[in-house]
């Protein structure tokens, strides 16, 4: 069979037979809150994708040109060339607005899924130890994803992008000493340079592409190195891991994320309109945007600078301006906490220990308070970006509403804190397994921090089988009260069979050690025949919808070797 | 799972699995047929949706009911090496052997490393061009000097004629049109109502100001004309222009600087000099 030549000629080549066969084996943990890393990753193949086809066209410059194209209003106007391409892009390239719609959806959908995989992170404690070192690449990797967002959103030369631009320019100004030059540097001279896009455009689609390989990488690396964490279940250890197989059933789920990340991009990008650059009309220093909101994930910022009272202060009679503190500083001062948080929280409870079982939220209600507080804090934030458009649907005067936001952005965050820590704390006493079932005898052990008595969990019956199977491969399974688990791979050798086992249940009793006539017990729930069927049926349906006519010969049979 | 029996599932769901990648097939038609007739936008996307829609939910399904869900354990065997190991690890690294015991070298290695690093980031200094002036002159200063005739931002010269009550006209210094620090307004205002004489002078009424908030350089588009108000779309500030365009809302904390103006003998508007502060948001080195 053609696998299995490819297979021999590799392997001769290059050994891979050993490693290939743990990849495939390779165990992970089937919980729904370890999808959004792969959606992040997922997101950020469709714009490498997308974003390749958006350089054919793209003129990253802002020289002079005269746009000459379908879009009637602007046919004929003298405009940037990065705008021209954009509206180009966007009208007379065919499936260029898709391309380019969906690569825009893809950015917000990427920046997201880094977001909610990154509470789910911190919620359940992996970034302990050993995970630090991936915990503080996975926040450079958001901070990289805020900053290309930006570089890309600001490219198209539009009204709006310069206008962002030009904010962020100012609150780079601000740094003191060095601000000045940091813009002046970084954007070729004064705001606005001809400098400008062409050096957005090589960090966009070349500079920070290549880190995020780098990162991507890296962090995948370290998963394969120190395998997942997981949450706590039956035979759920500190030194295993519970789930599927890479091979065949993740690998199959994990495509099918894939495709679905795929769908809905495609499908956003082509149904919902986003940065419609052409009503915005090309960027000119001296026109005013009418009121438009930026990209959700730096929405947080521009709300910070609504939000901040018109505060400059001077130190050794130099100006401190006012987007210093509330853009840089809040900005800097959160980069820095998720940093510096492993450590931080190791210093509070005093926990140097190696962690591969997760927890539950609850078990660390101060870690839950301070999350609340972060995404309270952070969500009067984005309310207050769009304080105008708010204050125009409800009719309330803007500075009224401003001033209510004021208030709740300092108090807001500490009650909802207070408020998520005490229920943390009455769900980890009392035995309530979500919010509805929580009795007051758990509330009143919340609110005191007294901790109800339980009985320890009876020391679960638990035994390892190990055996040999016909073709001299060893296999072992755990059997507990309950759930039933199969060694991940065949073992060439009983020793090795053993270690396995006992390094995934230390102290668990070993029996049936090589049944005498060498007993062949069946794998769990392994159905192979369908799966074949099922590819005879694609192929068999690809055929007809192409008019051609089948042939209904079973393709060879792929072998799944257990 | 639905059905009389493992085998009735799972004929249920290779039948789903086939229909599914069936729709694929068919939005990737449909795909390239859209393509085709003329690309439209909603189509292309929408048929490309379905055509991925379809993997997705046969493949979820594929990998649900006819593949085996969990029930696997894997060994995690302990990282970290012994302390034998390691100990040996580091003797290879630094024993006697090893170059890092000449501490003095190493030393002078380190230094020599530094000052190459060190040099390399002159280069960075080239990203400002050295024919531009140093940042704070040019934060400094506008293209506006005396006798620097006001301009539309498409060129065309003002008259003080064509300032009427109620609008504000944006002007830029001839020749200067695409400045990013040198637009302003010019506006006619009630001279009974000055509440505070503005700094850089009136022409019976007619002011002009910098364009730029003072908050992060937005242009403070919006006039009001009841009020007297100049509001920024970016943040909401508001700054009061019969108070010497003071800021009375939102987030910006100086005034818009003034522009002196003068009206030449034709009867353009000039400038009478530069602004009366730098303008647009603030710097470390701004006075
Ligand atoms: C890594 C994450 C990335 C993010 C978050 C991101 C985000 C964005 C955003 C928000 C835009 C503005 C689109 C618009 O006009 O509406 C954009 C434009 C663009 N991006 Fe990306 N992008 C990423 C990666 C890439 C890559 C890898 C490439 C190319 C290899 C690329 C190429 C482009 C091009 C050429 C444009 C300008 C075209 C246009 O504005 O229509 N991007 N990007
Ligand atoms: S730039 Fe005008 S209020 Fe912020």
């Amino acid at each position: 069979m053609i696998t299995r030549r490819i297979y021999r000629a590799l392997d001769a080549r290059l050994g891979t037979t050993s490693i290939g066969r743990t990849a495939l084996a390779k165990v992970f943990p089937d919980h729904w809150t370890f999808m959004f890393g792969e959606i992040a990753l997922y997101a950020f193949m469709a714009l490498l994708l997308t974003g390749t086809y958006l350089t054919l066209f793209f003129e990253p410059s802002t020289s002079e040109t005269v746009y000459d194209g379908a879009y009637q209003p602007l046919d004929g106007s003298k405009v940037s060339s990065a705008f021209a391409s954009t509206v180009a892009l966007s009208f007379d390239v065919r499936a260029g607005l898709l391309i380019r719609q969906a690569h825009h959806w893809a950015a917000l959908l990427f920046v997201a899924a880094i977001v909610v995989h990154m509470l789910r992170v911190f919620f359940t404690g992996a970034f302990r130890r050993p995970r630090e070192l991936n915990w503080v690449v996975g926040v450079t990797m958001l901070a990289l994803a805020l900053l290309n967002g930006f570089t890309g959103y600001s490219m198209p030369d539009d009204l709006l992008s310069g206008t962002g631009l030009r904010i962020i320019y100012s609150t780079v100004l601000s740094i003191p000493v060095v601000g000045s030059w940091i813009a002046t540097l970084a954007f070729g001279g004064e705001f606005p340079t001809p400098e400008t896009t062409p050096r957005l455009y090589i960090s966009h689609v070349l500079i920070v592409p290549g880190i995020f390989l780098a990162l991507i990488s890296v962090h995948l690396l370290m998963i394969i190195r120190q395998k997942h964490s997981q949450f706590p279940g039956p035979g759920r250890r500190e030194h295993n891991v519970v789930g599927s197989r890479l091979w065949p059933a993740y690998a199959v789920r994990s495509v099918s994320l894939l495709t679905g990340v795929f769908a809905v991009v495609f499908a956003l990008g082509g149904l919902v309109q986003i940065n419609p650059v052409w009503i915005y009309g090309p960027f000119h220093p001296a026109k005013a945007t009418s009121p438009a909101q930026p990209d959700w994930y730096v929405a947080w910022g521009d709300g910070a600078l609504r939000l901040f009272p018109p505060i400059e202060f001077h130190v050794f009679g130099h100006l401190v301006p006012a987007p210093f503190l509330p853009a840089v500083g809040v900005g800097t001062v959160t980069f820095l906490l998720l940093y510096a948080w492993p450590w931080l929280e190791r210093w509070r409870t005093g926990d140097k220990a190696s962690h591969q079982i997760l927890q539950r939220p609850r078990e660390s209600p101060g870690r839950v308070a301070v999350g609340a507080y972060a995404l309270t804090f952070f969500a009067v934030l984005l309310v207050t970006a769009a304080d105008d458009i708010i204050a125009r649907l409800t009719r309330i005067p803007v500075t009224g509403l401003l001033r209510t936001l004021q208030i709740l952005v300092l108090v807001l965050p500490f009650v909802v804190a207070a408020v998520a820590f005490f229920t943390a704390r009455a769900l980890r006493a009392g035995t309530a397994t979500s919010l509805g079932e929580l009795t007051r005898e758990d509330l009143h052990a919340g609110l005191s921090g007294r901790s109800i008595d339980r009985r320890p969990d009876d020391e679960p019956e638990e035994r390892i089988r190990l055996w040999r199977n016909p073709d001299d491969t060893w296999r072992w399974r755990w059997y507990g009260p309950g759930e039933e688990l199969s060694s991940n791979e065949a073992f060439l050798d009983r020793q090795e069979a053993l270690d396995a086992a006992k390094t995934a249940f230390p102290g668990v009793r070993v029996e049936q050690d090589e049944p005498p006539e060498g007993v062949v017990l069946p794998p769990p729930q392994h159905k192979p025949g369908p799966a074949t069927k099922a590819a005879a049926a694609l192929v068999w349906v690809a055929m007809a919808v192409l008019g051609r006519r089948a042939d209904r010969r079973t393709p060879s049979r792929s072998e799944a070797s257990e | 799972m639905s059905g009389t029996g493992p085998m009735s599932g799972q004929t249920g769901a290779v039948r789903r699995i086939r229909f599914a990648f069936a729709v694929t097939v068919l939005g990737a038609v449909g795909f390239a047929v859209s393509y085709g007739l003329g690309g439209n936008t909603q189509l292309l996307g929408l048929s490309l949706a379905v055509a991925f829609a379809g993997l997705a939910y046969g493949l979820a399904v594929w990998g649900r009911r006819l593949l085996p869900t969990g029930g696997f354990v894997e060994q995690k065997p302990e990282l970290a090496a012994s302390p034998q190991q390691r100990d040996l690890l580091a003797a290879a690294t630094d024993g006697p052997e090893s170059p890092l015991q000449r501490r003095g070298l190493v030393g002078m290695l380190l230094l020599g490393v530094g000052a190459i690093g060190v040099a390399l980031l002159f280069p960075l200094r080239s990203l400002l061009s050295f024919r531009k002036p140093d940042p704070v002159t040019m934060l400094r200063h506008t293209a506006w000097e005396a006798g620097v005739r006001m301009v539309t931002p498409e060129g065309e010269p003002v008259r003080l004629t064509d300032i009427q009550a109620g609008t504000i006209q944006i002007v830029v210094p001839e020749g200067h049109t695409r400045d990013g620090d040198a637009p302003a307004f010019v506006v006619r205002l009630n001279p009974a109502l000055l509440d505070r004489r503005p700094a850089a002078g009136d022409l019976g009424g007619v002011v002009a100001y910098s364009l730029l908030c003072t908050h992060a350089g937005c242009p403070v588009g919006l006039y009001e004309q009841t009020t007297g108000r100049m509001l920024c779309p970016c943040h909401q500030s508001a700054f009061d222009l019969y108070r010497d365009a003071d800021p009375i809302a939102g987030p910006a904390a100086r005034p818009l600087p003034g522009l002196p103006i003068d009206v030449d003998e034709a009867g353009f508007l000039r400038a009478r000099g530069p602004f009366t502060a730098p303008p647009g948001a603030g710097f470390w080195s701004r006075p």
